[in-house]
Order: structure tokens, then C-alpha cells, then sequence
């Protein structure tokens, strides 16, 4: 019987979870992993917080996947630069796609492209040693950031913004980043949110993770917006969580700590102020409707030299797959797009959930497929190759050996600074070891 | 004694393919699975049999006796979820 060719299209938990459930089926496979990245893992990488190691942790099983014979990778590069999604589609019986959601969404709100005003997204990445941020600078130079946005990324953020430079250090934390976060002036974060304390986007575990760090004191503001909502009935056990910790910290007094987060309910953006670099945040006092919230005539201006925006990430379309511009996710029926086609994790259902939402968001998609392939819905291989068709036109894919050279180097720099890794931020140096080990 | 379940759980639910006594929830075929921030284990029903503590790919079950000052509160987060949920 020959074996089911499967292309995986994204690294990340999606990608690596799609790969798990096929290699658990009794179908025999061969999977061929895509990154456009010189290094795999998606957002575990790039996304999860380095004060977060321990979820990072879950690379470890990822790692024993990709060490699976008949898995194969082909890391920096990219479908639709190196390899069309047609190419793909002639060498598999079925291509998956697991790119997630690498852009961002926007305000629609004056000043939003001033100097000091960016994505989150772009932040995160930058902090997180990702190649094509390595060169960001965000101006830190200012008493106050604000984070436009109330979920785990915000807090994410904030939490990186205002904790001990010190206790970074001891995480993989970007150098560039580092460096950056020693020289900050930043004194107080806000962290903004449209509606109220129920309806908060970042979990009850963020959250006490903010509560606990040293030195930083962390208010709710206005504190009656949380006695509000401790009045209501909430089923939903993560948000009587949130509401009981909230009440905990508007009781206590100002520690007059060295840096402050600012938990700031009812308050939309409405410009970004500034003429040639972003000077403040006007925002528009909301009260809350039984739909969610409406913005009142009650305006205010909060000074600060960097905002944030953290309302979401957002999935980027791919050439030659369909796409819906509106929900910017791959439109598909359980993670079937067409026979032979499919889509698992954000950009099949937009980008929430954790780490291991991703597993039962691969397993439905996975099903899909394999009753496509039981029912012979699939096309036929044309019997190439993909390792043999990029080593001809893409000299610089990297294989397993090629992660497996830069994440021994990572390491070894990281025991040697008594840190858990040290990241390698440009593309130039990730192909370098890649190659010379 | 029993195990409980804390920060770092990222709900990939291995822990409950492996737990003899189905005391972790929700399961992914459970309603609320999907909104949970993690999942929990019931102290009631735990066994202490340490399957869970060795599934877990991001280290984040202990045994109650052994949390850290820092994951204290999660003995109290994991039976709370029980207490309050409608089952």
C-alpha cells in the first residue's frame, strides 16, 4: 500500500498537532512540514512570552514528532515564493494549511500610523527574537505606554513592559529587546478595555501572573466597574476567577512600587494624538448595554509616548487558496476546504483558544481528510518529489539537521549565560549555523 | 492528597486520555472545553495514580503537597471548579 503524502503547511501547534493525529492514524504517511521561517514551533516560538518557559515546554513533544521517520521539514520556506500551492497540490494527496494568523488588526482611528503607534503583534515578535522584526525599535522613552485591548496579549505586553529587566534577563528574551527594556523610562502601563471586567478577553491565570510580580503594583480603574460586575451571576468559572481577583486588587492599598499597570475598563480609543510622533490617547468613556457597550460624550486624554494596539491577531491570505477577507480565516466545512485541501488551527477558525485548543481544532481536520481518503476523494500524486524539487531551485531550505544545528547552538549559548536559551534574531545567522553547525 | 493543575496547563487534554477515573474536566467532548482557561482536577475523585504528572508536556501538574508559594492557590482553583460547576 503506498503511503498517504501529506503537505503541512506552518509549524506551529496546528501544523505539529495535525501531524501527531495523521502518524496516530493506521494509515501509513509521509509528511512534509513547511515553515517559511528558519526555525519551526509558530507562535510557541514567536508568540508565548519569554517569562512563559514552561509552556514553551510543549516543544519538546513537537520535537519527538519531527525526529518521527517519515516526517520530514523544510524549514525558510515559503509556499507561494519557493513552492506554489499548485506544486503542493500535484506532489500530495492532500495539503494542509496551518499558518495561523500573523497579522494584525486595525483600529480604524486617527493617528494610528504616528510614529510610536504599532501592532502588538509586531512588539511580541520583536521581543521574541522573530527575523523579520529584528530591527524594530519601539521608543521606550516615555513615562507611560498604553495597551489598547484586554486580552492575554495585553497582559502579555504590560507584564514584559513593566517587570524587573532583571528577571528577563533569565529568560530567552530577544538581546536587541533587552537591551532596549534596560534603557526604558517606562514607569506606568494602561492597559485599555472597551468593555467591562466580566467581559475580558485575558484569562484568570494571566491575570494572577500580573498580581504576583515583584514590584509593580497593579490597580483597576474605575474600581466600581468591578463591584458591578461582582454583582451580576457568572456561570463561566474563569470569569468569577477573574472578577474575585480584580475585587482583591482594587483592596489594596497603593504599595507605591516602582512600576504601575493600570487596568483601565469602560474606555474606547478614539485618537491617537500627536503631530509627528504619538504624544497621547484620547479615549471615550463606554457604559455597558445588555449587547455589550456604547461610548458615552465623556472624553478624556492620557499622555504617553507608545500605544499598543493588541485587539487581535489576523490571518494574511495565501496565493491560490480561497480565502474570506471578512473573517480573514480559509473558509472551510470542519477543516475541509476541497478534496485535498484543509485548514486547521487560527486561520481555520479565527484566533482564539490555547496551545491545545489546536489539537482538537487538528483532529476534526484530520478526520476530514482520511474520510476523504477512505472514500477516494483524494487526487493522485504525480509521484515527485518535494525534498528533490526545492533542493534543485531553493538552496537555502533547511532541513531537521539544519533546526537541529541552531537549536543546539541556542542552547549552548544560553548554559553559557545561565539563561535557557539565547535566540539568534537574523535570518543571515540562523542560515549560518544552520549550515556550519 | 491529590494532584491539581496549574498556570502552564495548555489544555492539549492528554492528561485526560490518561486519567483511570475520568476526574479531569472538561473533557474536550464536554461543553466548555473550548471557553476553559485550563482544565482541572476534581480532589474529590484523584486517585493519586501520577499518570496525569507524567503526560503533561508542559510540566504544569503537581501533587497538592508539592506547589510552590507561587501555585498555592491552585489546590483551591482546581476544587473550586467542581464546587461551582453545574454538573
Amino acid at each position: 500500500m503506498t503511503a498517504l503524502r501529506v503537505a503541512i503547511v506552518g509549524t506551529g501547534p496546528a501544523g505539529a498537532y495535525v501531524a501527531g493525529h495523521l502518524l496516530r492514524s493506521d494509515v501509513p504517511v509521509v509528511i512534509e512540514m513547511i515553515d517559511r521561517l528558519p526555525t519551526p514551533w509558530g507562535l510557541v516560538r514567536a508568540g508565548v512570552a519569554p517569562d512563559h518557559q514552561d509552556t514553551k515546554a510543549i516543544t519538546r513533544s513537537f520535537e519527538w514528532l519531527a525526529a518521527t521517520p517519515g516526517v520530514r521539514m523544510h524549514l525558510n520556506t515559503e509556499v507561494g515564493r519557493d513552492v506554489s500551492h499548485e506544486e503542493l497540490l500535484a506532489l500530495h494527496h492532500a495539503v494542509v494549511y496551518t499558518v495561523g494568523a500573523s497579522g494584525s488588526r486595525e483600529l480604524g482611528i486617527p493617528g494610528e500610523d504616528l510614529p510610536g503607534s504599532h501592532a502588538a503583534t509586531e512588539f511580541v515578535a520583536w521581543y521574541n527574537g522573530h527575523p523579520d522584526f529584528a530591527g524594530h525599535r519601539f521608543d521606550l522613552s516615555s513615562e507611560r505606554a498604553i495597551v489598547i485591548g484586554n486580552g492575554n496579549v495585553a497582559l502579555d505586553i504590560a507584564r514584559v513592559l513593566a517587570r524587573s529587566v532583571d528577571d528577563l534577563a533569565g529568560t530567552d528574551i530577544a538581546d536587541h529587546a533587552l537591551e532596549a527594556l534596560r534603557a526604558s523610562r517606562i514607569r506606568e502601563v494602561v492597559v485599555l478595555g472597551r468593555r467591562g471586567p466580566a467581559d475580558a478577553a485575558f484569562t484568570s491565570t494571566e491575570l494572577r501572573a500580573l498580581a504576583a510580580l515583584e514590584a509593580v503594583e497593579v490597580q483597576v480603574d474605575p474600581p466600581v466597574a468591578v463591584r458591578a460586575a461582582v454583582e451580576q451571576p457568572h456561570d463561566d468559572y474563569g470569569v468569577q476567577l477573574k472578577l474575585a481577583l480584580l475585587s482583591r486588587l482594587t483592596q489594596e492599598r497603593a504599595s507605591g512600587a516602582g512600576r504601575r499597570i493600570v487596568l483601565r475598563f469602560l474606555a474606547a480609543p478614539a485618537r491617537i494624538l500627536g503631530t509627528d510622533r504619538v504624544e497621547g490617547l484620547e479615549i471615550t468613556r463606554t457604559e455597558l448595554t445588555p449587547s455589550g457597550s456604547s461610548t458615552t460624550k465623556s472624553r478624556e486624554r492620557i499622555e504617553a509616548g507608545l500605544v499598543l494596539r493588541a485587539i487581535g491577531y489576523a490571518a494574511q491570505a495565501i496565493d491560490g487558496v480561497p480565502f474570506d477577507a471578512t473573517r480573514r480565516v480559509i473558509p472551510n466545512d470542519r477543516g475541509r476546504v476541497a478534496a485535498g485541501v484543509y485548514t486547521a488551527g487560527w486561520v481555520k477558525r479565527g484566533p482564539s483558544g490555547v496551545i491545545g485548543t489546536n489539537k482538537v481544532c487538528a483532529a476534526e481536520t484530520v478526520r476530514a481528510l482520511l474520510e476523504d481518503h477512505a472514500a477516494g476523494r483524494l487526487p493522485r500524486p504525480d509521484g515527485g518529489d518535494l525534498g528533490a524539487l526545492l533542493a534543485e531551485r531553493h538552496p537555502d531550505r533547511l532541513g531537521l539537521n539544519g533546526w537541529r544545528a541552531i537549536n543546539t547552538h541556542e542552547l549552548q549559548a544560553g548554559k553559557d549565560q545561565g539563561r535557557p536559551r539565547v535566540k539568534l534574531t537574523r535570518r543571515s545567522e540562523l542560515l549560518a549555523v544552520a549550515r556550519h553547525g | 492528597m491529590a494532584y491539581a493543575i496549574t498556570r502552564a496547563c495548555c489544555n492539549d487534554a492528554v492528561c485526560v486520555e490518561v486519567c483511570p477515573v475520568d476526574c479531569i474536566h472538561p473533557r474536550p467532548d464536554e461543553p466548555g472545553y473550548e471557553t476553559a482557561e485550563q482544565l482541572y482536577i476534581d480532589p474529590a475523585t484523584c486517585l493519586d495514580c501520577n499518570a496525569c504528572l507524567e503526560v503533561c508536556p508542559v510540566d504544569a501538574i503537581h501533587r497538592d503537597v508539592d506547589l510552590t508559594a507561587d501555585l498555592a492557590e491552585y489546590a483551591t482553583i482546581n476544587a473550586g471548579f467542581f464546587a461551582t460547576a453545574v454538573s
